[in-house]
């Protein structure tokens, strides 16, 4: 039997949801962070940007505003129970949405691109950007990303062969493109960043794999073991970049690596790369019939 | 810790370098993608008196309005590169000594940085929440209705509000030189020269 879900509990819940992704570092990222300031030399800008960035956060928590202005593209991947109207649940997240900007737990960031007009809500066409897929399971599970522009901007598509990289179709030539991506966003993506890859698909499922990684926790260890490789040694590799955090310089230019993967066309091999600020803001909810969870 | 007085003059300026932590204090004003293009666009007089010899400090604000007033609630810098057509041209026309944002700017901007003797400040980005509480007062702002609220033009007063010297008037910047090493790095990782 599928469960019955109230469209104004569900807009309360959302609300709290955004409130929670704007104004609190998950705790893998803060970890992530901590382990930075660690392998910082003392007295180096690196070290000090960093602990600026963490008591940033705390504040932010503690007074329940945004950690970043720049409250992004929000990225909703939503697993639906069967039987649950996808459009009661479409619009309760616009709602909140607009109850969220008004409460400044998101600014205004949605821009008709041919009048410049800001909607000053948050919504408009594909806004904010919701992905459904079925669950087996008597829930609703939200899981939300608020992604800024400055990342979204050095985020970037590779397709191989590329010649001016010498990559091939194979996991070598993703590897090239992937430290070309992260030593051309320097520190404009707010380093140090959380790679998210798609290898294969097209150029628009490509992405939504690379976006999809940047969900998983930062101490995940990928089940396929070729890739766990790739990613342990891109964290690695990526870190020796000198790019450090905001670009200052330092030992810390990524907190991770996340690689998934699409089958591709026989003709298509694209490396999609989705670069995530330090100011990782994601948090997922659960609602069942009993009520609803947070992470 | 350097504390600047805004408006500053140009002796002190020309005194920073690539490196130098600074501490804001005075008035300065917000501006991003549309204000450059309205500052190149318009030559708009109403900024004038304001920016001269102070700083434009790139930031798209979260602002809230409470019996009247405005405050600054999150108000991190952008990404500046997006500027650089204009940067030099209205460092020259409005007398900037001080352009505000993250990630650094280009040649253009540099050469302008020391003709006209300004510094490109770098301030911690996505620390917003932080930086929004040096952000004392809010005097006004400029185009709020045409341009939105992250593109308008905030009038703001900040105390102890804190900067890195990334770009000085002296032909440095920090960001060319971590890019020229980062490549070499890069290139070795890849396997091409």
């Amino acid at each position: 039997m599928s469960p019955h879900f109230d469209k104004a509990t569900l807009v309360d819940a959302v609300l709290e949801l955004i409130r929670k992704t704007s104004t609190q570092l998950p705790r893998d990222v803060i970890a992530a962070m901590e382990k930075g300031i660690a392998n910082e030399e003392e007295g180096s800008p690196a070290k000090s940007v960093l602990s600026f960035m963490l008591k940033n956060a705390i504040e932010a928590e503690t007074n329940s505003t945004p950690i970043c202005q720049d409250t992004g593209t929000n990225i909703y991947f939503i697993t639906i129970p069967v039987g649950v109207s996808m459009r009661m649940v479409e619009d309760a997240i616009i709602e909140a949405t607009k109850l969220a900007t008004k409460k400044t737990y998101l600014r205004p960031n949605s821009v008709d691109p041919v009048t410049g007009v800001n909607t000053g809500d948050n919504t408009g066409i594909m806004a904010p950007f919701i992905h459904f897929e079925e669950g087996d399971r008597p829930e609703l599970k939200i899981d939300l990303a608020l992604k800024g522009g400055g990342c979204e901007n050095v985020s970037d598509q590779y397709k191989l062969p590329d010649t001016r990289l010498k990559a091939g179709r194979n996991l070598e030539g993703v590897y090239k493109c992937i430290v070309d991506a992260i030593h051309n966003a320097q520190g404009l993506g707010c380093a140090p960043g959380v790679v998210g890859i798609g290898i294969g698909g097209d150029r628009a499922s490509g992405m939504i794999q690379a976006k999809k990684q940047l969900f998983r926790k930062l101490t995940d260890i990928n089940p396929n073991p070729e890739l766990a490789e790739l990613e342990s040694k891109l964290y690695t590799d990526l870190n020796t970049l000198g790019i450090g955090p905001m670009g200052f310089g330092g030992n810390t230019t990524v907190l991770s690596v996340k690689i998934g993967t699409v089958h591709r066309l026989p003709a298509s091999f694209f490396v999609s790369i989705s670069y995530m600020c330090w100011a990782d803001r994601r948090h997922s909810m659960v609602m069942d019939e009993k009520g609803v969870r947070y992470d | 810790m350097i504390e600047l007085n805004l408006p500053v003059t140009e002796a002190q300026i020309r005194d920073l370098n690539v490196g130098d932590e600074v501490s804001l204090n005075g008035i300065m004003v917000t501006g991003r993608d549309t204000a450059h293009t309205w500052m190149i666009d318009e030559k708009p007089d109403e900024v004038r008196e304001l920016l001269k010899g102070s700083v434009l400090y790139h930031c798209g604000p979260v602002v809230k309005h409470e019996n009247d007033e405005w405050s600054f609630v999150a108000a991190g810098p952008t990404t500046s590169i997006r500027e650089e057509p204009y940067q030099g041209d209205i460092i020259k026309e409005y007398g900037i000594r001080g352009v505000m944002g993250k990630g650094g700017m280009g040649g253009k901007t540099l050469q302008a940085l020391t003709d006209h003797g300004a510094v490109y400040l770098h301030a911690v980005g996505g620390a917003a929440t932080i930086l929004a509480q040096s952000v004392k007062k809010v005097h006004g702002v400029i185009k709020l209705e045409e341009f939105g609220v992250p593109e308008a033009m905030w009038i703001i007063e900040v105390e102890g509000f804190k900067a890195v010297v990334t770009m000085d008037s002296k032909g440095h910047s920090l960001h060319a030189k971590i890019k020229e090493n980062s490549e070499a790095v890069a290139k070795k990782l890849i396997g091409i020269n």
